[in-house]
């Protein structure tokens, strides 16, 4: 009966499973729609009017540091690497989850995706935008960033240096950018035509238009879209696991000590997709409350990521005992010296030991049942994450440079107010992409979810078929 | 005066993907082959039934795999190699192993490229018009309506006849549109 007892429980995890009643398709696009459709809202103004004031000051810190140098952040002998890269690596970090969410849960066929990927790509890009500011400023003469680029130019007469990992990261991220964009782009294009269609002003009809195409749903629309869309997660997997381990590679090619280790691309992928999927469920918990789409946001979605959250947390945690172990293991002095007396002991023990706390402890909360599926503690939990995962930057960028070979060459690093404002001001930049992002655009991919209530539709069918066999109904005719 | 327009086709409209599913099959029995469905999300199995044939796009793709790496591969050997060799920390101007995270990177965006560009151009967008707009429920297509349209260039088509065959199988509404 071990049949029944599965053909059972598949049917019932699968017919309620991704909006909780048996709502239609034309339900789906109601819920969704209106949320761009109604008047807008005060509150959306006074939130834009807050978070564009936050990105006001990341222009205003910007413009200061392109005016002034370098000099106005906290960045010097020994620490040449301060708040800047600290910050880059976080959000790019961030923007994980979202790539993990649209390309790779697509690829493992994890239905539970399908109401929170949207979402969560938005989230990638934004996250990308922000990261993607660093880099460009840190260079000292940001009006030649372009110069990163191997494009021929007057003033530069010779070409970049292929042989460095700071060169692949420029390729990496600006490939995952690009490639991240035209995903989220592609999955747009029907749901744009929908709004299109549902638009009553001329100009939502003229701007929809346009940015859906033309879109008609035609049978052969759909088949080179599905190929393509199969495709572009083929290709995002892969890229989402090389971005992370490029942008480890930053620091594994060197060689300083904490620094210098084969552990940096697993260890950093699953730090980014740990702080990815915290960021996601910060944000959902906020969203589906303000936009009433609990019912295509369930807390089955909200328990799934906080079960990939345990998991990565817990191979963050053991990726830090590997270190360790290492360090302890190889004999190295100067290997040992980084984690048993910089780390651990020594006068960022604060940093680190904050880090161990958010990181390794706090995600533990989520063995239990309850606690994962409680929307304040959950919200709680994924902000502390996200600082911990900060202060992993940190903690690796500060205590492998703060101590030269030389005592002479030690030194503390130090922000200064531009490093806090500027980093600030992104979390500006990054809601404001969010509030325009809400008010515009499809916040759930509408046609996928229609196409995976129409195949749990299907399923459900054929369980039921395969409840009733194994209740003992026979067939008709093998009964006598 | 203007030309009485021509028809483009029939379009019979149905409340659920079965339903079309059914149409569509009924209409390939019955000899009909210029037909195009449009509906909400991608329908499982639609392109067999309709006899279409798979998408060529992963063959594009391929093409742009193998021109990214081939690019990446020729601007690194080049410039470092080549146009200006500089010995940097005593490391060979080229070499396979610090070129695989680049080689990597332009090859997956030039694959990206044509699988967005391809799809997007064997599509046939952008456009600004197609006889399917011309029907008066086209906007609830993509919402919850599925959608058969049998061209009027078709050999077996026939304003009446297609008509009573097709509100045989189910369709809620019959209309024909305007080239």
């Amino acid at each position: 009966m071990a049949e029944l007892s599965h053909a059972q429980e598949m049917k019932e995890r699968l017919t309620p499973s991704l909006t909780g009643g048996h709502p239609s398709f034309h339900d789906v696009t109601e819920a969704v729609s209106i949320i761009s459709e109604v008047k807008t809202h005060r509150n959306w103004y006074i939130a834009l009017a807050i978070t564009s004031s936050i990105t006001g000051i990341l222009g205003l810190m910007l413009a200061y540091l392109v005016a002034t140098g370098i000099g106005v952040w906290g960045n010097n002998g020994p620490v040449g690497w301060g708040w800047d890269i600290t910050n880059f690596v976080f959000w790019i970090g961030i923007g994980h989850a979202g790539t993990l969410i649209s390309a790779i849960l697509f690829l493992f066929r994890q239905k539970w995706r399908t109401s929170i990927n949207r979402f969560a790509e938005a989230m990638t890009l934004f996250a990308v935008a922000c990261a993607g500011i660093y880099p460009a400023v840190h260079v000292g003469r940001p009006w030649r960033a372009y110069w990163l680029f191997p494009m021929p130019n007057e003033f530069l007469n010779m070409w970049q240096n292929f042989r460095s990992p700071l060169l692949w990261d420029v390729f990496a991220v600006s490939t995952y950018a690009t490639v991240s964009a035209l995903f989220w782009y592609v999955g747009l294009i029907p749901d744009l035509a929908t709004f299109r269609d549902r638009a009553t002003t001329k100009g939502r009809q003229i701007a929809y238009g346009i940015a859906s195409l033309g879109w008609r749903g035609s049978a052969t629309h759909w088949k080179n879209y599905e190929k393509a869309y199969m495709i572009l997660a083929g290709l995002s997997t892969p890229l989402v696991l090389s971005v992370h381990t490029i942008v480890s590679f930053d620091f594994a090619v060197s060689i300083l000590p904490g620094w210098h280790t084969t552990i940096f691309p697993p260890y950093f992928v699953a730090g980014a997709i740990f702080s990815g999927f915290a960021m996601v469920v910060t944000l959902m918990v906020i969203a589906r409350w303000i936009y009433k789409v609990e019912h295509l946001v369930t807390m089955t979605h909200l328990e799934n990521m906080n079960k990939v959250i345990l998991a990565t947390g817990t191979i963050v945690g053991y990726a830090y005992a590997t270190e360790f172990f290492t360090a302890w293991y190889s004999g190295n002095p100067y290997e040992s010296y980084v984690f048993f007396v910089s780390r651990a002991t020594g006068p960022y023990a604060w940093a680190y030991w904050s880090m161990i706390s958010c990181n390794v402890i706090s995600p533990q909360f989520f063995w239990f049942k309850k606690l994962r599926t409680s929307l304040p503690f959950m919200f709680v939990i994924s902000i502390i994450v996200n600082i911990g995962m900060w202060f992993e930057r940190f903690v690796i960028i500060a205590t492998s440079l703060h101590r030269d070979y030389l005592p002479s060459s030690w030194g503390y690093f130090r922000p200064t107010f531009v490093d806090v404002l500027t980093f600030f001001g992104t979390f500006g930049l990054f809601l404001t992409l969010f509030v325009f992002f809400t008010r515009f655009l499809p916040i759930i991919a509408i046609s996928e979810v229609k196409g995976m209530m129409a195949q749990n539709h299907h399923e459900a069918h054929y369980l039921d078929e395969a409840v009733a066999a194994s209740e003992g109904k026979q067939p008709v005719g093998a009964a006598h | 005066m203007a030309e009485k327009p021509s028809i483009h086709g029939l379009v019979a409209d149905f409340d659920s993907p079965d339903k079309l599913m059914d149409a569509i099959r009924a209409a390939r029995k019955a000899g009909y082959s210029k037909m195009e469905a449009y509906t909400p999300f991608p329908i499982h199995g639609i392109d067999d039934a309709m006899g279409a044939k798979p998408s060529i796009l992963g063959y594009l793709v391929l093409c742009g795999s193998a021109t990214g790496m081939a690019i990446a591969v020729w601007l690194q050997w080049w410039t470092g190699a080549v146009a200006y060799p500089l010995v940097i920390a005593g490391k060979p101007f080229f070499a396979l192993e610090p070129s695989i995270p680049i080689i990597f990177e332009l090859t997956v965006l030039l694959s990206a490229f044509v699988a967005v560009f391809g799809m997007i151009g064997l599509n046939g967008l952008p456009r600004l018009h197609h006889p399917i707009f011309n029907y008066s429920g086209h906007r609830a297509i993509t919402d919850d309506r599925f959608v058969l349209v049998i061209e009027a260039s078709d050999r077996e088509f026939d304003a009446t006849g297609t008509r009573d065959f097709l509100a045989a199988h189910g369709a809620d509404k019959l209309e024909l549109i305007e080239a």
